[in-house]
């Protein structure tokens, strides 16, 4: 199950659509590296509001997938992790300590523009 | 002479019976007089004042229900579908404010009923009796002690629930301003209470689209290491969800027990009280506080 | 509503059934959302080790009862090589590097009861068992 990824001014967003495998997510990340080289992207958005569940696989594969992009010069950050996934995430251990999290795709985006150019507005980032 | 040698055949019969025939010969006569002896039972369980919660044809129809699954457990050996029963006659009981005493009370009653008569039936053969009493009372001792468990875990579950919702009550979560939620926790906090707080507060921070958390503590007046791990969680994992908290009220002796667990205190985002915490809340999410002279402060968002 | 099921594994789409299948039978159960989340991470965690390291294996997910108490047992078998030193895979530690057991200590703590049979060239055994409030 292929991930779409959207282009959106400089920026990839990935929704993922439903459950996916290891292998899944693997490729969802070799895309977007790919892609962000290929665009010249400043910013990935992963949307997860789908999934019901992060496991240790899935917390890699996103830290080492932000890890990749960072060394492209873009930033990458995870949205939608639902409430009770958050809650067991972190029961687990799993605190996806290296990446950069928000809410929602709209959220995201505001972090995005934050980062992307420093200095413009008076709204303070996390 | 005749009679005699009935008789004599009759208890000959009677001491080769294994126990399984004596009980199906007893379900079948306790099935043939179910009629009687149920109204014979339910005259016991008035008389002894019990069930005062429920009305006579509630009563009586309950007593069908016990009766039936007392006389097929009887029958079959097996309680599971006594188990169902009790679990579900419980649920339905327990909310009108029926006891445990009164469970127990009524199930030894329906025994004592069903016992004499079979003392009835058989007192012209004491060695039959005998056997057949053998055969009776383990079966009814299992059933007892299955509804009477039965009754008890019930009630035990449903006490877990209504301290879930008295916790659930007394932790509120504020949503001050935009994007601003106030978490005050007062009293003792326990693990099941930490889990509750947090499981609230992330719904809280999807629901009103919250960016800061102020979570104060003042209230708490100590903590042990199990609960510290669950506030730390709970700081965890609402940054999953982009949210910041702040925590206010950290008394010597928290923060000590933080040290202690590990947690790295200048990592985490902690103010003296609630009015600061607010404050630097607000701070985060953009806003300036205007005074005008020695009016009140006003507050103005700024883009 | 049947009490049990089982789930061969032997590829990555399998761990992903197992931890759908094990989830949607405990949500039976008086289980909050986020315990039934923890759930299916900890099938999850399971699952992925028998594909890594034995290759192929079961998920086994029953519900239970014990003193009154309703809860999920959940077994992960395999025919595998077996786990030379436990101590070393239970450790915590965040590493990236695909470590043995990495998702384990999380899910042991997790819960309630937990136990792991193995020994090299023995395959390898793992129980946990998870009470509904």
């Amino acid at each position: 199950m292929q991930v779409p990824i959207l282009k959106q001014r400089d920026y990839l967003i990935a929704s993922i659509q439903s459950a996916l495998t290891d292998a899944d997510l693997l490729r969802l990340r070799d895309d977007l590296v790919e892609q962000v080289g290929r665009y010249r992207s400043r910013g990935v958005i992963v949307d997860v509001t789908v999934l019901d569940v992060m496991d240790s696989f899935a917390v890699r594969t996103l830290s080492s997938l932000a890890h990749m992009i960072k060394l492209r010069g873009a930033e990458t950050v995870i949205v939608g992790i639902q409430p009770d996934v958050a809650f067991a995430m972190v029961q687990l251990g799993l605190t996806l300590s290296s990446v950069a999290t928000a809410l929602d795709l709209e959220e995201g985006l505001v972090y995005l523009d934050s980062r992307a150019k420093p200095g413009t507005g008076t709204k303070r980032g996390r | 002479m005749a009679r005699g040698g009935d008789q004599d055949r009759e208890q000959r019969r009677a001491s080769n019976q294994p126990t399984a025939d004596l009980l199906s010969e007893l379900v079948a006569h306790l099935r043939e007089n179910r009629t009687q002896l149920r109204e014979e039972w339910v005259r016991r369980i008035t008389e002894s004042r019990l069930l005062t919660a429920m009305t006579k044809d509630e009563i009586f129809a309950e007593a069908t229900s016990v009766f039936d699954n007392y006389v097929e457990v009887l029958e079959t050996g097996s309680v599971e579908a006594l188990q169902a029963y009790a679990r579900n006659l419980s649920e339905r009981i327990i909310p009108r404010g029926v006891e445990t005493h009164e469970v127990v009370g009524i199930v030894l009653l329906l025994r004592d009923v069903l016992a004499r008569s079979l003392f009835k039936k058989y007192q012209a053969d004491f060695g039959l009796l005998n056997r057949v009493l053998d055969a009776y009372e383990p079966a009814a001792n299992r059933i007892a002690n299955t509804v009477a468990v039965g009754f008890v875990q019930e009630r035990e579950r449903i006490i877990r629930q209504q301290q879930e919702a008295i916790r659930e009550l007394s932790t509120p979560v504020l949503q001050v301003r935009e994007r601003l939620l106030i978490l005050p926790i007062i009293g003792i906090v326990d693990s099941q209470r930490a889990r509750q707080l947090t499981e609230q507060l992330l719904r809280g921070i999807r629901a009103n689209r919250a960016k800061v958390v102020v979570m104060d503590i003042t209230g708490v007046p100590s903590v042990d290491s199990t609960v510290a791990n669950h506030l730390v969680q709970t700081v965890e994992a609402s940054r999953l969800l982009g949210a910041t908290v702040i925590v206010t009220g950290l008394s010597p002796e928290i923060a000590q027990t933080l040290v202690t667990i590990g947690v790295d205190l200048t990592k985490m985002n902690t103010v003296g009280d609630l009015q600061g915490g607010i404050e630097e809340a607000e701070r985060l999410l953009g806003y300036k506080v205007l005074s005008m002279g020695d009016g009140p402060s006003q507050v103005d968002r700024v883009e | 509503m049947d009490a049990e099921l089982r789930v061969p594994i032997a590829a990555d789409a399998d761990i992903v059934t197992a931890r759908q299948e094990g989830r949607r039978l405990a949500s039976h159960l008086d289980f909050s959302p986020s315990d039934l989340t923890v759930i299916s991470a900890a099938i999850s965690e399971l699952a992925r080790n028998i594909v890594e390291y034995a290759g192929s294996g079961e998920v086994h997910v029953r519900l239970v009862e014990k003193g009154g108490r309703r809860g999920v047992a959940i077994t992960a078998a395999d025919n595998g090589p077996g786990i030379a030193d436990i101590s070393l895979a239970m450790q915590d530690g965040y590493s990236t590097s695909g470590s043995l057991g990495l998702g384990l200590p999380g899910a042991k703590r997790l819960m309630d009861e937990f136990e792991i049979h193995t020994a090299v060239g023995k395959g390898t055994r793992v129980v946990m068992r998870k009470w509904a409030r």
